[in-house]
């Protein structure tokens, strides 16, 4: 039977406490003499009343109903969903990082900011860059940044220009981000190769680009040959180009997006920099630019004299603020252990694994399953569940809600949206043969069930804390919130 | 289901209706309802606001999409369907009548012509229009 | 390398079922043009041992608020961790998981997002919580953006109050969709009602106030959200969610969106980040919202479950219509609060915001009585207040840093106008012996 964690609004019963504070050791004068009556709270929060062994409890709980990286694989597209070392989370935790406020003279936080300097960088010699900032806080929020600093580079210059090229590949974030800078967003489309189409791009590229975005390996998993190419065409007309970075696992030491053309190149530290997901966050979405683009940084960046660290902010060009205070510090730090682990030939062999385990997923189910680019990959790969779809009836999503039941996560499903019935695969270089095969003989395993017992994909997942969840009643009955009675 | 005989059609599965005041009714197809599955919201536009053909005059949701519907003809919304509001799914179960979005008042007839007949309509689904 | 699991005998079967040769024949697509040549240049790898040494040689060049007694406040504040909120948030099932896609094995994220939307909302008063934003003024910088597309107006007000930094990322997002911003003056430090009046026109889509201020002090909340609502805009509150223990929350003065700085609520100093912007709304602007939701439902079996609501409109779906980029949050950040909240509960919260109010004001008191320090302004406060200072700031900072005591920041540097003005913020960490000895040093020896 199974048992059904309540709401800890549920598990309240009035007067317990689960908190020690100490009582007021400075006179307390009452609060109307303190505070205008009219400020003042009249009923108490609905917050619940529980003791300290039913947090613990209800808490510990709800943490075994999730899957994690630290239970089993993730092979998830784009996501990068590799190990985070556990030294990196006791670096993260010690009390000369996590105890420093952001205001404190910069004299007490010197080995902080020579932390933040260094990664800063590490990042740029790995991007082919000349000047990061860790102010973003996350992926999109670097694609933000990077923008923003196109943007402003054009203003600098007299020229209004206000189109972003985008690939029919490219994640959501992108056209967000594009149209968060008040930009409009232009998609070319791809060619058989998987590449940006050239003919396509040539005829969006006018004067009125302000920038193309782009990932390369893009989100088919695929190096993009024309790069050089692609890189002239777009400055030729005056126009930038920002790098998602999304996909820098496969290509450390490799080849660097700054050497390829790139001016702009963001981050991700919770996907390469094997930072902890969080269950959604945080993250850490760093920007790089070339000598060029400088001036339009975010403020502060962190610089450097002799042996003293510092804020620096006089860029009177810069775009401004990204967010309060310097960045996600403490997601930083854990990038910056992981590097100082890896050295530049850890990190190279990061990459080369990360490729070689993709390649060797992809032939390993290419029996299976239909493989609208048979090349080698990068670190992804797609797959397309076509066949299952008209052979059997049964889609991608049944497929993946059945991986469910082997234990495993189920890779992306439905993006790039350029690949019908798509599963987009990335078991990232933290992952043995022993675990790639068990994935692979899962996937082999449902591909056959399709064939022989579809009901049971389709119905699926079976042996999860809850089955296939109602999507349609949670939209039509909007629940965000407990409400009491 | 071959598409009610009385309605004029757009590329992108909206449908309208002339009425007799002048005034003219308009939805979304058999077609896209289909295709979108389950509605679950749709945000219908103010009654008053005017709208050129082809503006972007509601959007309907299902859990998986955001569909925006286009507007068939130019005009000023008079009235909009208020059932829409509590049971969005009445656009799945009776896209062409009980399932309708708006009222207008409409701008010029020449937009009209630009629609498509129904049976140029069948054809074109039949066809494989639109996506 | 212990996070490569591969042998040399492991890859070789690997080429060898992918049909290639050497490792090198898979990257055969790069051409040699954008080859890298060389190493990159960062320093060799070093061992665990190695590592830590290094590491903690850094953090030793770092002085901490344990190690020093803080008095800095100004929108990151040195509130006591229950111990309860970091065994919870280091459950490796919570911090290694991915985004709740897959809402069948992410019950615990999904459960957890939704408890704490529930707790912000009965702590602000407010109807729909998302699931969390980068922090404070992205979270603020937001609700300006969505303001304006909801009212279909182009300007921002917000009260020159605000965090400085708060205000920067306005500006900077808002310059970002070519929308402008107009900052309404302090008198006193508190926002000028009168002249807010002349400012707020027809043409203003929000009214962003903090309450507390920057300053620490409380806000004309209920005048200026009048002023918004009869401009026909929006008014957004930026408030702390610890003073709510004893503050009426925004709920209750007609806030539209209620954002804020959760780093108070259960998460450390970090020196900056990660923090956590809280973003709420009423019901009617619920579709508005940024952000990831989760929402409950019931699985195919009727149990009760959870599921990331609203998803249409969010980046992945809606793309460049969507309500905000936004995609990876703060989500653990937003557990630790919730595990904060709970674990305080209702009579913690208050008896957290007593502890602040009443030792903010013997501080305060106290200094009022020395010569060369006065309180700057004279409104009614929560846990922070400004003192003029007869000697320069910058003196000040030194002099008490010398005797483990940090002060500041000089509000100077946001406000040129308030040069040598200092920050003071007490929290309930701070003892009656040590904000003794710090009037005892202001008094004396500096």
């Amino acid at each position: 039977m199974k048992r059904v964690e309540p709401l800890i609004f549920d598990l309240s019963s009035p007067g317990r406490v689960a908190y020690s504070l100490p009582a007021v050791d400075v006179p307390a004068a009452p609060l109307e003499r303190l505070l205008p009556a009219g400020a003042l709270r009249g009923r108490a929060p609905r917050l619940p009343e529980v003791s300290e062994i039913d947090v613990i409890r209800h808490f510990v709980r709800l943490s075994r109903l999730n899957y994690g990286v630290d239970l089993g694989m993730y092979p998830l597209g784009s996501c990068t969903m590799k190990y985070s070392p556990k030294i990196n989370e006791d670096a993260a935790r010690m009390a000369g990082f996590t105890e420093l406020h952001p205001y404190q003279p910069e004299e007490t936080v010197q080995g902080a900011l020579e932390l933040l300097y260094q990664t800063q960088c590490f990042l740029a010699a790995i991007g082919g860059v000349d000047k990061v900032s860790l102010q973003p806080a996350a992926g999109a929020h670097g694609e933000l940044t990077g923008l923003l600093i196109i943007k402003k580079y054009h203003e600098s210059r007299g020229e209004r220009r206000n189109k972003v090229i985008i690939p029919d590949s490219a994640h959501g974030t992108n056209p967000a981000s594009a149209v968060t800078c008040g930009m409009e967003t232009v998609e070319v489309k791809s060619d058989e190769r998987g590449g940006v189409d050239l003919d396509a791009l040539a005829a969006v590229l006018d004067e009125g680009v302000a920038a193309l975005m782009l990932t390369n390996p893009n989100t088919l998993g695929l190096f993009d040959e024309n790069m050089r190419r692609i890189a002239e065409m777009v400055h030729a007309k005056g126009g930038l180009l920002h790098y998602d970075g999304a996909n820098v696992n496969a290509i450390m030491g490799i080849t660097r997006p700054g050497d390829a053309g790139f001016d702009v190149v963001h981050f991700n530290l919770h996907k390469t920099f094997s930072t902890p997901h969080g269950g959604g966050g945080p993250g850490a979405g760093p920007v790089g630019v070339k000598k060029l683009l400088e001036p339009f940084l975010p403020v502060p960046t962190v610089g450097r004299d002799g042996e003293r660290f510092f804020l620096e902010d006089d860029r009177p060009q810069s775009i401004g603020r990204m967010k309060s205070f310097y960045g996600n510090f403490n997601v930083v730090v854990k990038a910056y252990a992981f590097i100082r682990s890896l050295g530049p030939d850890g990190l190279k062999r990061v990459s080369e694994d990360a490729v070689l385990n993709a390649n060797y997923l992809m032939r390993r189910l290419q029996p299976y399953f239909d493989l609208p680019y048979d090349r080698h990959c990068m670190h992804e790969f797609v797959l397309s569940g076509r066949r299952q779809k008209n052979e059997n009836g049964v889609r991608t999503l049944d497929m993946a809600k059945r991986v469910l039941d082997y234990g495993l996560h189920p890779p992306t499903n439905y993006f790039p949206l350029i690949v019908e019935e798509c599963l987009m695969i990335e078991p990232t270089e933290s992952e043995s043969v022993e675990t790639l095969d068990e994935f692979a003989d899962v996937l082999i395993t449902i591909a056959g069930e399709a064939k022989e017992n579809p009901d049971v994909v389709k119905s699926a997942p079976h042996d999860t804390p809850v089955l296939r969840l109602d999507e349609v009643l949670a939209a039509r009955q909007l629940n965000l919130r407990w409400k009491k009675g | 289901m071959a598409c009610p005989q009385d309605l004029l059609f757009t590329r992108d599965h909206e449908w309208i209706r002339i009425q007799p005041d002048g005034t003219a009714r308009a939805g979304i197809c058999d077609f896209a309802q289909e295709h979108l599955g389950d509605i679950v919201f749709v945000e219908l536009p103010a009654v008053g606001k005017a709208f050129k053909q082809k503006d972007v005059f509601a959007v309907v949701e299902s859990v998986k999409a955001a569909s925006d519907c286009y507007c068939p003809a130019g005009g000023t919304v008079k009235e909009v369907n208020a059932r829409l509001v509590d049971e969005p799914a009445t656009i799945n179960k009776d896209p062409y009548g009980e399932g309708w979005m708006m009222v207008i008042s409409v701008a010029s007839r020449e937009d009209l012509r630009q629609l498509m007949k129904p049976e140029e309509y069948d054809k074109y689904v039949a066809e494989g229009g639109g996506h | 390398m212990k996070y490569l699991p591969h042998t040399e005998a492991d890859r070789k079967k690997m080429l060898e079922t992918i049909g290639v040769s050497r490792m090198e024949d898979l990257f055969a697509d790069i051409p040699e043009g954008v080859r890298f040549k060389g190493r990159l240049d960062v320093p060799p790898a070093l061992s665990d041992p190695e590592l830590m040494r290094h590491l903690r040689e850094l953090a030793s060049r770092n002085r901490t608020v344990d190690d020093y007694t803080s008095y800095l406040g100004g929108g990151a504040y040195d509130h006591f961790l229950p111990s309860v909120v970091d065994h919870v948030a280091s459950r490796n099932e919570f911090y290694t998981a991915y985004t709740p896609y897959q809402p069948e094995v992410s019950q615990g994220t999904l459960q957890t997002m939704y408890e704490y939307q529930s707790l912000m909302c009965e702590l602000l008063g407010m109807d729909v919580s998302n699931a969390s934003m980068y922090d404070g003024a992205t979270a603020a910088a937001e609700a300006a953006l969505i303001s304006c597309r909801h009212t279909e107006r182009k300007k921002a007000a917000v009260a020159a109050t605000v965090h400085p930094e708060w205000r920067q990322v306005l500006r900077t997002y808002m310059w970002g969709r070519d929308l402008e911003v107009v900052e309404l003056p302090h008198a006193g430090g508190v926002t000028d009602v009168e002249r807010a009046k002349a400012l707020l026109g027809p043409d203003v889509a929000c009214l962003i106030v903090q309450h507390p201020n920057f300053f620490g002090c409380l806000e004309p909340v209920e005048e200026l959200e009048k002023l918004a609502h009869a401009a026909g805009g929006l008014f957004v509150a930026g408030v702390d969610p610890i003073s709510l223990g004893v503050l009426k929350p925004p709920g209750e003065y007609g806030a539209d969106f209620a954002v804020g700085e959760g780093q108070s609520l259960g998460n450390h100093l970090n020196f900056g980040g990660p923090y956590l912007g809280f973003f709420t709304c009423t019901e009617k602007l619920m579709r508005r919202m940024p952000g990831r939701i989760s929402g409950q439902t019931l699985d195919a079996n009727g149990q009760r479950g959870f599921v990331l609501a609203l998803a249409t409109r969010e980046q992945h779906i809606r793309r460049e219509k969507a309500t905000s980029n936004i995609c990876s949050n703060e989500a653990l950040c937003a557990l630790a609060a919730a595990v904060y909240l709970t674990t305080l509960g209702p009579r913690g919260i208050k008896h957290v915001a007593e502890l602040c109010l009443h030792k903010a004001h013997y501080l305060h008191d106290r200094v009022a009585m020395l010569e060369r320090f006065k309180p700057a302004f004279s409104a009614p406060f929560f846990k922070e207040f400004v003192v003029r200072s007869q000697l320069p700031a910058g003196r000040v900072i030194s002099g008490l840093l010398e005797d483990r005591i940090m002060a500041g920041p000089d509000v100077g540097r946001f406000y040129p106008d308030l040069k040598d003005h200092l920050l003071f913020c007490v929290t309930e960490r701070r003892t009656r012996e040590e904000l003794d000895h710090l009037v005892a040093r202001l008094e004396g020896s500096l």
